[in-house]
């Protein structure tokens, strides 16, 4: 038997390429780098996502199968890939000072923190672009489990050890239970490429019970990843012990690589078994919706209410996954493209108040915020109404195309269910909202210990004014994440073309109705 | 035009966040009277007589969602604009001497509310229209919970969710609407044009009016869902007070008479008596809670509360003169309650307390501010002579042709309407002087403020037909859609008899 090596096209996978080049590099310079070892690592990071954004960009417009048929090549993976590089881009520098990845914190440091990162980012570029089950296992693995080590990176907190260790143990049942799922299909279809499975069950595989049985196992698997409820109970828990940039980074670039992916399974490969899938689907949305929003609302800590916020947020989105047309998949993309802007610019603040008060990620930590930093407190309100899908953000523009398409669909009732869920989610939005405008800056308690809890900012007097200029980074880029989801609430045209070019490459590549 | 006018408090707003220190108020005022100037050349460039609209204004907004940026005025929203623009200067105008803290931020908020509400008025899109009425919500909120006193935060965080779950239904039902719409016509669009002219089946326009009814009775408020006003109107600051009970209730009631009756005929046909029934308790839960209260903010609340009932009894009885008189009387209570919030502000600060029981006696040493409060209190009562006189006549007159019982029960209201103002008048202004109280006349500042809204009243007094005329062509083409409807529901109900 002989093997032929695929043909391949380099400049389809030019941005995979880029990124596991760019992590040899980053692991390497963080090893010889020495002192500076710190710039040099984020330096080249930077280096790596920019090229591969650029790839991106200049492949964009393509449509081909890669690879023999295992990664498809279009706008609907370019388009996760880019988000996913712009969160990771972000992150970067909002993790520069984080305890976690200090090296003077003690062994590793910030060259491993940045190649677990890309790492995380190739998984994620990956799975958007998967077109085959084993890929799309691979992939899926290749993102969660550079994520298990940075969610436990601050070893000095059990906090976060406990987070890392809960993620890593509910993750494994999530993929071990999607790998069982894949299992089933391959076993039903014969097949572990997304086309050839839809032919298998387009011609009358649909009620087999080996398909349905794999439909639902696989489902659960993503919903784990993508923390739809019921199987959402380990992201509050993580999401507030792992270290803060790598929640915002888990909360936004996870969710849409899990979302390209579960879209491009379901409605392509299990497309011509959607009578079974939607319903099922459609109920988890509400159970995510009622859950997430409920679950927020007695949240003190920022993190969990905004882990709750994002299981409401996913509930959401499975909207436009079960609309099962074009309409639902733009709506996806340009709601996860305004979800991006709006959780990270919640993020930077957060991040920035842990570091300058006592409270953590506490709600405290935010009160009197409007007087004390102005710029964070605008940035924080901007989010959180835009979060709350708030007239003149970008948030009321997704809920309205999620809910065009809903309705669009014969799925009228979750339309409802999205503007019941948003009523109810007004509540700790407003909450925060309130606690930054209208609350007296919070004292700290009597015992506690006074001064932001990381030492590094105190005393070194050559890293004060470097922190400094680091703080005003953070800021910048949390002032853009905020300032884009304003413009794309009032200007949202371009994105929604752009989010039209991946849900129409996505329909494009199916063979006929 | 309609650009300008939209647009241009926002901007003073805006201007305000980065103008000198001691330029803001009078940024924001400028601001404010130039938004009013440009309201008045609309009513003098207005063409009497048509219903058609006028100064479109139709451009593409996001085309791949059918929502356009489409604004346009006609009779009926042409004197609220003018309203809104007066109420607003006014406001302003009260607040330049007492908002002394955090002023940047509280011109912005008034600024980006009026451009909210001026929106919720022109918007000719039903999505627009969606869009500006949510907005307005979010100045309303800071503005209450930032400066409000006492429980603020409490209240406005109930007045948002109260609010905003009907308005988030109106939206699931806007887009329901153009979605529908277009399956007959494979074009998605939310003009309301197109969707007058492509109505929905029977069965989707009645739940579809239900989320829209929500929204505006809540909005306005109407019993039994004014939970959130008591607590609201206690704790918001007066200006801010004045422009939600004088301009925001009547988005609500303008609402029903743009979106509800001409794009739901069928639906509001069938609901006329659940809504009559509502607009009927309210005028007499809201004039027996004004005859009792004794904070003065919530005599002046509930009585608009007994107010908006009126005026939505006069559009629900769904013929041309209620609804000229809900037109009219919209126009007429605005511009009544903004002085009387304004009053309640210099009464309160004379008496150093909100409670009626505390205040007396204020008349002496103080003619002109009792005058002034005199000539609102007459018009509130509507007092024949008074434009509010009319419009109640009309909106009566309309109802007693339509269905009487609702015409009988209503005239209480007037009687209790007489109640609860003379009440408030009396107990502030005659009576002893409680001791430790100074009475003190108004001041120049405060009487450049409140002068022009009462020569405005006397004015329309005199002569009403400005508002009636011009609007009587918007109000017949809205009638009409739900009249020419009518006839085919009378007959099925016929048939089915």
């Amino acid at each position: 038997m002989t093997f032929t090596a695929p043909d391949i096209d380099y400049a389809g996978i030019s941005p995979v390429i880029a990124l596991t080049a760019g992590i040899c590099v980053v692991l390497l310079a963080g090893a010889f780098a020495g002192r500076r070892q710190r710039l040099v690592t984020s330096a080249l990071s930077f280096v790596t996502l920019a090229t591969a954004a650029g790839l991106c960009i200049w492949q964009w417009g393509e449509r081909e199968d890669l690879v023999a048929g295992a990664l498809r090549l279009d706008e609907l993976g370019l388009a996760v890939a880019l988000l996913a590089i712009v969160a990771a881009a972000f992150v970067i520098p909002l993790a520069w000072r984080e305890d976690a990845f200090d090296p003077d914190a003690g062994p590793g440091g910030p060259g491993e923190f940045q190649a677990l990162l890309l790492s995380s980012v190739l998984g994620m570029v990956l799975l958007a672009q998967a077109q085959n089950l084993i890929v799309l296992f691979v992939a899926l693995e290749l993102l969660s489990v550079p994520l298990y080590a940075l969610c436990g990176a601050a070893r000095r907190r059990s906090q976060s050890l406990e987070s890392g260790l809960k993620y890593l143990i509910v993750g494994s049942l999530g993929s071990a239970t999607l790998l069982y799922g894949l299992a089933f299909v391959y076993g039903g279809s014969g097949s572990t490429d997304f086309n050839a499975i839809r032919e298998a069950i387009g011609g009358g595989l649909a009620d087999d019970p080996l398909i349905l049985i794999g439909i639902a196992l696989s489902a659960v698997g993503l919903a784990f990843k993508l923390s739809i409820a019921p199987f959402h109970q380990w992201t509050p828990d993580v999401y507030e012990g792992a270290p803060t940039p790598v929640t915002a980074f888990m909360a936004v670039a996870t969710k849409a690589a899990a979302f390209a992916v579960l879209v491009r399974f379901f409605e392509v490969a299990l497309g011509p078994a959607a009578g079974d899938w939607r319903p099922a689907l459609a109920a988890l949305a509400v159970v995510s919706i009622v859950v997430g929003n409920v679950g927020a609302l007695g949240q003190g800590s920022l993190k969990r209410l905004l882990g709750y916020s994002g299981v409401a947020q996913a509930g959401y989105m499975l909207v436009g996954v079960i609309a099962f047309s074009e309409a639902g998949v733009n709506a996806l993309v340009f709601y996860l493209a305004g979800y991006t802007a709006m959780n990270l610019a919640a993020f930077g603040v957060i991040t920035l108040r842990e570091r300058q008060t006592p409270f953590g990620d506490d709600i405290r930590s935010v009160q009197g915020l409007a007087a004390e930093r102005p710029a964070l407190a605008i940035a924080l309100t901007v989010s959180m109404l835009g979060l709350a899908g708030l007239p003149g953000t970008v948030g009321f523009v997704g809920k309205l195309f999620l809910i065009e398409a809903a309705v669009d669909a014969d799925y009228t009732w979750l339309g409802v269910a999205i503007a019941v869920g948003t009523m109810i989610s007004l509540a700790y939005y407003l909450r925060v909202t309130a606690a930054v405008w209208m609350r007296p800056g919070a004292e700290p308690e009597p015992g506690a210990p006074a001064g932001p809890p990381t030492p590094a900012l105190a005393g070194g007097s050559q890293e004060a004014d470097a922190a400094g200029a680091r703080c005003r980074t953070i800021v910048a880029i949390t002032l853009l994440a905020a300032a884009a989801t304003v413009v794309f609430g009032i200007i949202p045209q371009p994105l929604v073309e752009w989010a039209a070019d991946a849900g129409a490459s996505l329909f494009a590549s199916l063979p006929g109705p | 035009m309609l650009n300008v006018l939209l647009w241009l408090p926002l901007a003073a707003g805006l201007l305000c966040l980065v103008a000198p220190r001691k330029l803001v108020g009078a940024t924001m005022l400028a601001g404010t009277l130039a938004t009013l100037g440009v309201a008045i050349a609309l009513v003098a460039d207005f063409s009497t007589g048509s219903g058609a609209i006028q100064h479109a204004v139709d451009e593409a907004w996001i085309p791949d969602l059918g929502v356009r940026y489409q604004l346009g005025v006609d009779g009926i929203s042409l004197f609220l604009v003018v309203l809104t623009a007066l109420a607003w200067a006014a406001a302003v105008g009260f607040s330049l001497q007492r908002q002394r803290e955090g002023r940047r931020n509280y011109y912005f908020l008034l600024g980006l509310a009026e451009t909210a509400t001026l929106g919720a008025f022109l918007a000719q899109d039903l999505l627009l229209f969606v869009l500006f009425f949510d907005l307005m919500l979010v100045p309303f909120f800071f503005l209450i919970g930032t400066y409000g006193t006492g429980e603020a935060i409490a209240a406005t965080m109930k007045m948002i969710v109260y609010t905003l779950v009907g308005s988030l239904l109106m939206l699931v039902g806007a887009i329901a609407t153009a979605m529908l719409a277009s399956e007959a016509t494979g074009e998605l669009t939310f003009s309301m044009a197109e969707l007058r002219a492509n109505l929905l089946s029977e069965g989707s326009q009645d739940w579809i009016f239900c989320f829209f009814a929500a929204a505006f009775l809540v909005k306005m408020p109407a019993f039994p869902i004014h939970g959130w006003m008591p607590d609201a109107y206690r704790a918001a600051p007066l200006p801010v007070l004045a422009l939600l009970a004088g301009v925001l209730s009547k988005v609500a009631a303008y609402g029903f008479l743009r979106v509800a009756l001409p794009i739901f005929p069928d639906a509001a046909i069938r609901f006329q008596e659940l809504i009559l029934v509502v607009a009927v308790a309210s005028i007499l839960y809201g004039s027996v809670m004004a005859f009792t209260q004794t904070n003065v903010r919530l005599i002046a609340g509930y009585s608009s509360i007994a107010q908006l009932g009126f005026i939505t009894l006069g559009i629900f009885a769904l013929r041309g003169d209620g609804a000229d008189g809900a037109v009219l009387q919209m126009v007429n209570h605005g511009l009544v309650v903004v002085p009387i919030f304004l009053i309640v502000a210099l009464l309160a600060e004379r008496a150093k307390t909100e409670d009626l029981r505390g205040m007396g006696g204020l008349a002496m040493r103080a003619p002109v501010l009792t005058a002034m409060f005199l000539i609102v209190t007459l018009a509130t009562l509507a007092m024949p002579g008074s434009a509010n006189f009319i419009g109640e006549f009309y909106i009566l007159n309309g109802i007693f042709q339509e269905k009487i019982v609702y015409a009988v029960v209503a005239s209480a209201g007037v009687a209790l309407a007489a109640f609860y103002s003379l009440r408030l008048f009396q107990r502030a202004m005659h009576n002893r002087l409680p001791s430790g109280i100074r009475s003190r006349e108004i001041s120049l500042r405060d009487g450049l403020v409140l002068g022009p809204l009462v020569a405005v009243i006397v004015a329309l007094a005199l002569y009403p037909g400005l508002v009636l005329e011009r609007g009587e062509g918007a109000v017949q083409d809205k009638i009409a859609a739900v009249e020419a409807r009518s006839d085919t529901v009378a007959l099925g109900v016929r048939r089915v008899e």
